[in-house]
């Protein structure tokens, strides 16, 4: 994304939306799809009918026709599915600010909204299915056949290059999921409001795939839906909702890559991705990591926390131990990260309850706001985006 | 059925779903025994996970060529929640580095996840999967692993 001078040639955020989230919403996926953009157009104050671009990312059971046809859609000039899963979701923002600045699209949704937890289960074991190209659940031919079937075991098996080169352990992934939990306990939409825990809580969950992730240290499955509308900053700026601008936007998938089973590049103790998501972004803005006030880090998985750390230049390779343990991450913190409990402790929405918290912050409306905002980092490692406060 | 020194049974694992025309190659080599690569035509690289360019000279040509089955543990986890198809105790999964160069996802057997450490050498061995197809797994070289 380039950084335009032209107000009608920049993006921002004006509505957002989200259904409850839960274990068993009891209603179909695009109903869940259609409430939650209905309710982000309602934030914006825009009609629905308006809607002329649609944006989502691999995974998403619902189609534009469907969507179009709940709720009223004129007619359709773009739409556009991100490759990657959950690791890609944040470049769905990428894909709405460039056709918006393009002049392509007036009106453009980004949403997630599954049954993940009530229809299906996310992260149980997976060896026939028919996974397809860019799905975001890892290549099945070169892992089935030796028990690595889920999404926590091919994160795992990454990160454990991580630990053991830096001489981290499981009880330093904890403190993310500590420290997450206490924002979520906080949060009445989180799925753990009110329900903070202790480090021994952690320690006391059972191994999912050791010597890496324990049940605490996994996202939730959830059941729910989130949405995101952006426009024009020049029409932004006449809404309901102050303009949440996006200042730079990528998706980022660097030579020998693959979304979780992600085992074949250079030196499996970095996150390249993370770090090429990096570069573009403070190349495009001028921004650095010293100019984010706080930010949302994709955490399906712990270790993910802490390799994005790095990889955003927050601290250096092999200090992300000791910037979590120093507190950096909870309220107060150096860099307050998902503020909102997270995919661990506010629910798994595939990482847009992450952006919609990135917004909340921009406006200084979040259950846990940190104060003084100018800029929101987004990240889901193989995308990410900087959110700033429009300053007119 | 096989019986791995843990005293686990594995003949029921899942042989490798949905082999593309570009990985077909390395099942069947795997069924007779042998643990297989492309090499390209032209600059001679080797590569894996299969694919049918090279990433470096852009040739489409390639020779399969056999690799020496030894390497050294790269990173390993235990997959043990929630419990993996046809495994019926948690299988001790294993990145191996091939001396040759590139990367496998395998299993280890022969040792216990106590003595798992990186740059352990292993050794190639072929085991029995579904549909009486083969998959490649890795033993220890010597008899320790790494010391707990």
């Amino acid at each position: 994304m380039s950084l335009s001078r032209n107000p009608d040639r920049q993006a921002a955020v004006v509505g957002i939306g989200q259904t409850e989230f839960s274990k068993a919403s009891g209603r179909s996926e695009l109903q869940l799809a259609a409430e939650c953009i209905r309710s982000a157009m309602a934030d914006a104050g825009i009609a629905p009918a308006e809607i002329d671009g649609m944006v989502t990312f691999s995974l998403d059971n619902n189609d534009e026709i469907g969507l179009g046809r709940c709720l009223g859609i004129e007619n359709l000039n773009f739409s556009s599915r991100v490759p990657n899963g959950g690791l890609g979701s944040v470049g769905t923002l990428a894909h709405a600010a460039a056709v918006i600045e393009s002049g392509l699209c007036e009106v453009v949704v980004i949403w997630r909204a599954m049954n993940e937890r009530s229809q299906y289960r996310f992260g149980q074991p997976m060896v026939n299915q028919a996974i397809a190209p860019g799905g975001g659940t890892g290549f099945m031919e070169w892992c089935a056949p030796f028990g690595a079937q889920t999404p926590a075991s091919w994160i795992a098996l990454g990160a454990q290059r991580y630990m053991s080169t830096y001489g981290v352990d499981n009880e330093d992934f904890g403190r993310i999921a500590v420290s997450q939990r206490q924002y979520a306990a906080t949060n009445p939409a989180a799925w753990f409001h009110g329900k903070p825990m202790r480090l021994a809580d952690h320690q006391q969950s059972r191994w999912v795939a050791p010597p890496v992730l324990r049940l605490l240290d996994c996202c939730q499955e959830s059941d729910g839906g989130v949405a995101l509308v952006l426009t024009r900053l020049s029409r932004a700026r006449h809404l309901r909702q102050p303009p949440v601008r996006v200042l730079a936007a990528t998706q980022s998938m660097p030579f020998d890559t693959e979304v979780a089973t992600n085992f074949y590049h250079g030196d499996l103790a970095r996150m390249v991705e993370g770090e090429a998501t990096a570069r573009r972004l403070y190349a495009l803005t001028g921004l650095g990591p010293q100019h984010m006030q706080a930010a949302m880090l994709y955490d399906a998985f712990t270790p993910l926390v802490m390799m994005q750390l790095e990889a955003f230049g927050f601290c250096g390779p092999g200090e992300g131990r000791d910037f979590v343990r120093d507190g950096h991450l909870g309220p107060g913190g150096r860099l307050p990260v998902n503020t909102h409990g997270g995919l661990l402790s506010e629910a798994y929405i595939h990482g847009v309850n992450s952006m919609a918290e990135g917004v909340r912050q921009v406006r200084g409306s979040a259950a846990n706001p940190v104060p003084g905002v100018e800029h929101v980092l987004l990240s889901s490692c193989f995308a990410g985006a900087i959110l700033g406060r429009d300053q007119n | 059925m096989t019986t791995d020194r843990q005293g686990s049974l594995n003949a029921s694992r899942p042989a490798a779903p949905a082999a593309s025309g570009d990985s077909a190659f390395f099942w069947a080599g795997a069924d007779r025994g042998e643990l297989l690569a492309q090499s390209c035509a032209d600059c001679g690289r080797l590569r894996h996970p299969p694919r049918p360019m090279c990433p470096h000279c852009h040739g489409t040509g390639c020779r399969v060529v056999a690799l020496s089955g030894r390497g050294t543990v790269y990173s390993w986890i235990v997959a043990a929640h929630p419990a993996p198809h046809g495994f019926d105790a948690p299988p001790v999964v294993v990145l191996v580095e091939l001396e040759e160069g590139v990367r496998i996802v395998s299993n280890i057997e022969g040792v216990p996840p106590e003595r798992m450490c990186h740059g352990l050498p292993v050794m190639v061995a072929f085991v029995p999967a579904g549909e009486g197809r083969q998959v490649p797994v890795f033993r220890p070289r010597s008899e320790e692993g790494c010391a707990p």
